[in-house]
């Protein structure tokens, strides 16, 4: 099972106006596996994110999730989108975690949690709310379902959209910076919840910043250069053996952070 | 001393003589504002969905319908609805004419104020509704209009009295709602200042029970916050 892939990117292009800021990325996730895209602003990592999701369309390529062409279908030819309603199931199969963490702020963390689980998947409403609390109890949030986003704090309510994300059972989890916006002190809780998820056999891309966490839990790293896949390989290889100038001075900024830490995990 | 107020002549006395009137004045206003502002509500929502989510066609009728709403004085659209209509033979009667000339005025604001109150829910509420595969209707329906609905609350109330104030230009279609009802009482015993006053005083109430229901309306919607 390991070996089919799960979401395959074949020359993925995409522009705002003038600017290409994806030139071209092909890259494959297989079932299970933890791949995280690293790079500096800009290098285009949360756009090709957003393109698998669909919140941006890509101009070029194709993302295929199970074989299945995401987004468009090239027919006789022809690129054409897909219809909303065919978007919508695609998207229902890939969870996304945002940066700014996004809950719903007039539902109760629980009732986050149903929506999609009783709109989407069509299950009963006592259904969803076993779910729901199974999945907030897996993020240690049981106790807060009842809480409105602005009850919590930045640590808890990512902790929440990560359950809202997960209990969708999707067949890939997207996670967009999600620890950026949070207090230093607060982004261990959620980096928990995500190596717990990643250690149970969820498929993940994510974005990230935290090299520490990145290094630890992935199987694959890629490094983005100005829209393009400039080194990519097991954690060791990409960290330790920076083929180009540009990832060692990306790489060395971190070092100057946690230096030895990087260097010995 | 009772006696003494209720002799012919005295404010009371004359009240009580005109009641039915007034009553039925009262009823008219009333009446005329609730349906103009549930038209201009219902109304207004979809046109403001069209305005922030149709197809260009669609957000450019639109677009001109409310610009055209705004520029027009109000009475200007009561006048043609009466009159002008009945000229293209299509005759609807006072109070109809009144209520849908107003309606279709009101609409416009409810349609902006809307479009405001969508584009002012932050785009990552869309995103995350989009993220867990809800389609269109249903991002809409249970993440974008009970947020947008809580900003939209204060101009909502805004429209409701600009509507309750609008009705009085009714009277000049000959509809008898409460200002001309208390005209037509100040003809028969020349009390012009305390019928005037008395519908002053009624209009109040009536525009403070709506802002009253509107502070109701967003504390009960106050834990929406960010």
């Amino acid at each position: 099972m390991k070996d089919t892939p799960l979401l395959q990117a074949r020359a993925v292009h995409k522009s705002f106006g003038e600017i290409e800021v994806l030139k071209g990325i092909d890259l494959t996730v297989r079932q299970g596996q933890v791949v995280s895209l690293i790079g500096a602003s800009g290098s285009g990592k949360t756009t090709f994110l957003r393109c698998v999701n669909l919140l941006e369309e890509h101009d070029g390529g194709e993302i295929l999730l199970d074989g299945d062409p995401i987004g468009y279908q090239v027919a006789g030819g022809k690129r054409r989108r897909l219809s909303e309603t065919r978007i919508s199931a695609q998207r229902a199969r890939i969870g996304m975690v945002f940066q700014q963490f996004n809950l719903f702020p007039h539902l109760t963390a629980g009732e986050n949690v149903m929506l999609g689980l009783t709109k989407v998947l069509g299950q009963g409403k006592a259904e969803a709310r076993e779910t729901a609390e199974h999945w907030l109890r897996r993020v240690g949030l049981a106790e807060r379902r009842d809480h409105y986003p602005y009850q919590l704090s930045g640590g808890q309510q990512q902790r929440v959209a990560i359950a809202r994300a997960v209990a969708m059972q999707p067949r890939l989890l997207l996670f967009d910076e999600v620890t950026s916006a949070l207090d230093p002190e607060l982004v261990a809780e959620v980096l928990g919840v995500m190596q717990a998820l990643a250690e149970s056999g969820m498929t993940m891309l994510l974005v990230s910043h935290e090299m520490l966490f990145v290094r630890e839990v992935s199987h694959h790293v890629v490094f983005l250069d100005q829209g393009r896949i400039a080194q990519q390989g097991r954690p060791a290889e990409v960290f330790d053996n920076p083929e180009s100038e540009r990832l060692r001075s990306f790489l060395g900024r971190f070092h100057g952070l946690f230096g030895k830490a990087l260097e010995r995990s | 001393m009772l006696a003494s107020w209720m002799t012919p002549g005295s404010f009371l006395f004359e009240a009580w003589q005109a009641r039915e009137g007034l009553l039925a004045g009262l009823g008219v206003t009333l009446l005329s504002s609730l349906f103009s502002i549930v038209i201009a509500t219902l109304c207004g929502i979809a046109m403001g969905v069209a305005l922030s989510f149709g197809w260009w066609w669609l957000r450019l009728l639109a677009r001109l319908y409310v610009d055209l709403m705004r520029g027009i004085p109000v009475l200007v659209l009561i006048l043609f609805t009466y009159y002008g209509l009945a000229l293209f033979g299509i005759n609807i009667a006072a109070f109809w004419a009144g209520v849908i000339a107003l309606g279709a005025f009101a609409t416009a604001h409810v349609a902006e104020n809307f479009r405001g109150a969508v584009e002012s829910v932050p785009a990552g509420q869309m995103e995350a509704a989009k993220a867990i595969g809800l389609t269109f209707p249903r991002r809409l329906w249970y993440v974008i209009l009970p947020q947008a609905f809580r900003r939209m609350l204060p101009p909502w109330v805004n429209t409701g009295l600009e509507i309750v104030k609008g009705t009085t230009l009714l009277s000049i279609i000959g509809v008898v709602e409460l200002l001309l009802a208390s005209q037509q009482v100040m003809a028969r015993n020349y009390m012009i200042v305390d019928f005037y006053l008395l519908a002053l005083v009624a209009y109040l109430i009536i525009n403070f029970a709506i802002a009253q229901l509107g502070g109701l309306l967003e504390r009960r919607f106050s834990y929406l916050r960010y």
